[in-house]
């Protein structure tokens, strides 16, 4: 063999293809602390338009961290302070002039565990819209309900108990319903925190069928420690170890021949 | 690049399990190898009693064949390999499928023979075909040595003993050609003689495959369907 095994060199730079051209989202040298503790160093990596990227790494790597740097979700941890350049087509995300109610209207997240406010299934979903004014009257918002709750695939199962809370419905439905409540304000980029993580095969599926139908208008970074639900929904992956970006890759390239021996002992369950 | 290990897995029932898998390939290939070589003496030493053998050991490699594809395909089920893992598993599926034609390569030596002796046959050719028998047997040696030791770079020098092979062949056959036209009582053995050098100048081919197979393994890199000096020049970048 005359190919080298990398080792982890602090200053090394990120493996692969972090950047590609006209990117929706662009990242470069990031860095995070929570306090002193520096959670994230030098991190760049962009997302496309219409892409899912994975993220996916060991607990504790930062790729939460790093995805709420994304909609400055952050800027909710008092001691948490981000470093860097990243911008949203171009604008810088932490402008003081970008407003971040507005800024995560246009990049939604969905969380691990399904979160639906203690309201109506339609007030979880109205609830964006109205803040944001998007809809004028009763019948303006009744359709961006139902679109909401169609595109997650999950109108046929709620259309008839609309009034029922949202809490009420299952797992795999409240996570629908999250989607759908972050798609109704029209975002252009969504997040996604392990999002299936508590959810059967078929539930899953459905999400992940979601993903890929959601692809097409919107671009999605999504965070899964199942490999293989990043094999299936992403284009592109990013692996994380320890506050560092050390490979990224086409989905395909990155699941059959990882560059980086860090990967390659991740994603085949061997020992760092 | 990453170096291959089949070990190290936090499961150590995963890494038992490919060992396990590896070690049956292995055996299959060493079982194949042998059959080949007894092929070539019986052929080389009119020797039927050692054809008839070979011509009836075949169904063991089947057998073979069949048991690691099964546990191949278990690990694809349970484990959902990925990486160095997932092309073992997919270079492993592919090379028994050619070690498995070696077999029946090397059962029709053992058939061809079992008819040459039946007519009665002593053919001045069984020299050359003893050559490239060796020629066959030692590449197909090679091959499977950087199987075992995950060797690219081993792989890639033993796929070019094909070229001297395919030479030989052809010399060979020329050669037959002749001896038929100038000799038109010897067509039927000689065709036979042919089919043997045929036999063997395949089996130069499906250990050419599984070289391929740990270039793909070690590397990452699907190398079939490529001229020697291109892939050479690929794999030096
Ligand atoms: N609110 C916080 N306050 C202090 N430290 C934090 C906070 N959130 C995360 N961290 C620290 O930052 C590092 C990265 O955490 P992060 O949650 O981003 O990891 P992760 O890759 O998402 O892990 P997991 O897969 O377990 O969700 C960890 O060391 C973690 O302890
Ligand atoms: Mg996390």
């Amino acid at each position: 063999m005359n190919a080298q095994p990398q080792a982890l060199d602090p200053a090394q730079e990120t493996v692969g293809t972090p950047f590609i051209d006209d990117p929706k989202i662009s990242t470069r040298h990031v860095d995070v602390w929570y306090g002193d503790k520096q959670a994230i160093f030098d991190a760049s990596l962009d997302v496309g338009n219409n892409e899912v990227v994975a993220l996916i790494g060991p607990s504790g790597c930062g790729k939460s961290t790093w995805l709420r740097c994304l909609n400055r979700m952050n800027d909710t941890i008092d001691i948490c302070r981000v470093e860097g350049e990243l911008k949203l087509d171009g604008e810088d995300i932490y402008d003081r002039a970008m407003d971040p109610v507005l800024l995560r209207a246009r990049v939604g997240m969905v969380f691990q565990k399904p979160n639906p406010f203690p309201k109506s299934i339609y007030d979880n979903v109205a609830y964006g819209p109205r803040l944001h004014g998007l809809a004028r009257n009763r019948a303006d918002m009744d359709e961006i309900v139902e679109t909401s709750l169609r595109r997650a695939g999950l109108w046929d199962e709620v259309k008839d108990r609309l009034d029922a809370p949202g809490t009420g419905l299952s797992g795999g439905q409240q996570q629908r319903l999250c989607i759908a409540r972050t798609i109704a304000v029209g975002p252009e980029v969504i997040l996604m925190d392990e999002p299936a993580s508590a959810l059967d095969p078929i539930a899953t599926a459905i999400i992940e069928e979601l993903i890929d139908e959601l692809r097409e208008n919107y671009s999605i970074v999504i965070v899964t420690h199942s490999m293989q639900q990043a094999a299936r929904v992403s284009q592109r992956t990013a692996y994380f170890h320890m506050g560092r970006i050390i490979e990224v890759g086409d989905t395909k390239q990155i699941f059959t021949n990882p560059r980086h021996q860090l990967t390659e002992n991740y994603i085949t369950g061997k020992f760092g | 690049m990453n170096e291959t290990h089949l070990t190290g897995h936090i499961s150590k029932r995963f890494d038992t399990e490919l060992e396990d898998l590896r070690s049956q390939v292995l055996a299959m290939g060493g079982r194949v190898e042998e059959q080949v070589a007894n092929g070539l003496r019986s052929l080389i030493e009119s020797d039927a009693a050692l054809a008839e053998q070979v011509a009836g050991n075949d169904h063991r490699i089947n057998a073979m064949e069949v048991a690691i594809d099964e546990k191949c395909v278990d690990i694809l089920a349970r484990r959902q390999p990925a990486a160095s893992d997932l092309r073992l598993v997919v270079a492993i599926i592919k090379t028994i499928t050619d070690l498995e034609r070696i077999g029946d390569q090397a059962e029709k030596l053992g058939r061809f023979e079992l008819e040459l002796i039946a007519e009665g046959s002593t053919s001045s050719q069984y020299a050359q075909l003893e050559h490239l028998g060796e020629r066959v047997i030692r590449m197909l040696r090679k091959a499977l040595d950087a199987f075992a030791r995950l060797d690219d770079e081993a792989a890639l020098k033993t796929i070019k003993r094909d070229n001297k092979i395919n030479a030989e062949y052809e010399a060979l056959t020329r050669q037959l050609i002749t001896l038929m036209m100038e000799d038109p009582r010897s067509i039927k053995n000689a065709l036979r003689v042919s089919w043997c050098a045929r036999a063997l100048e395949r089996i130069g081919d499906h250990a050419s495959n599984i070289c391929e197979y740990v270039i793909f393994l070690v590397r990452g890199k699907d190398v079939r369907h490529i001229d020697y000096g291109t892939l050479k020049k690929q794999l030096r970048e």
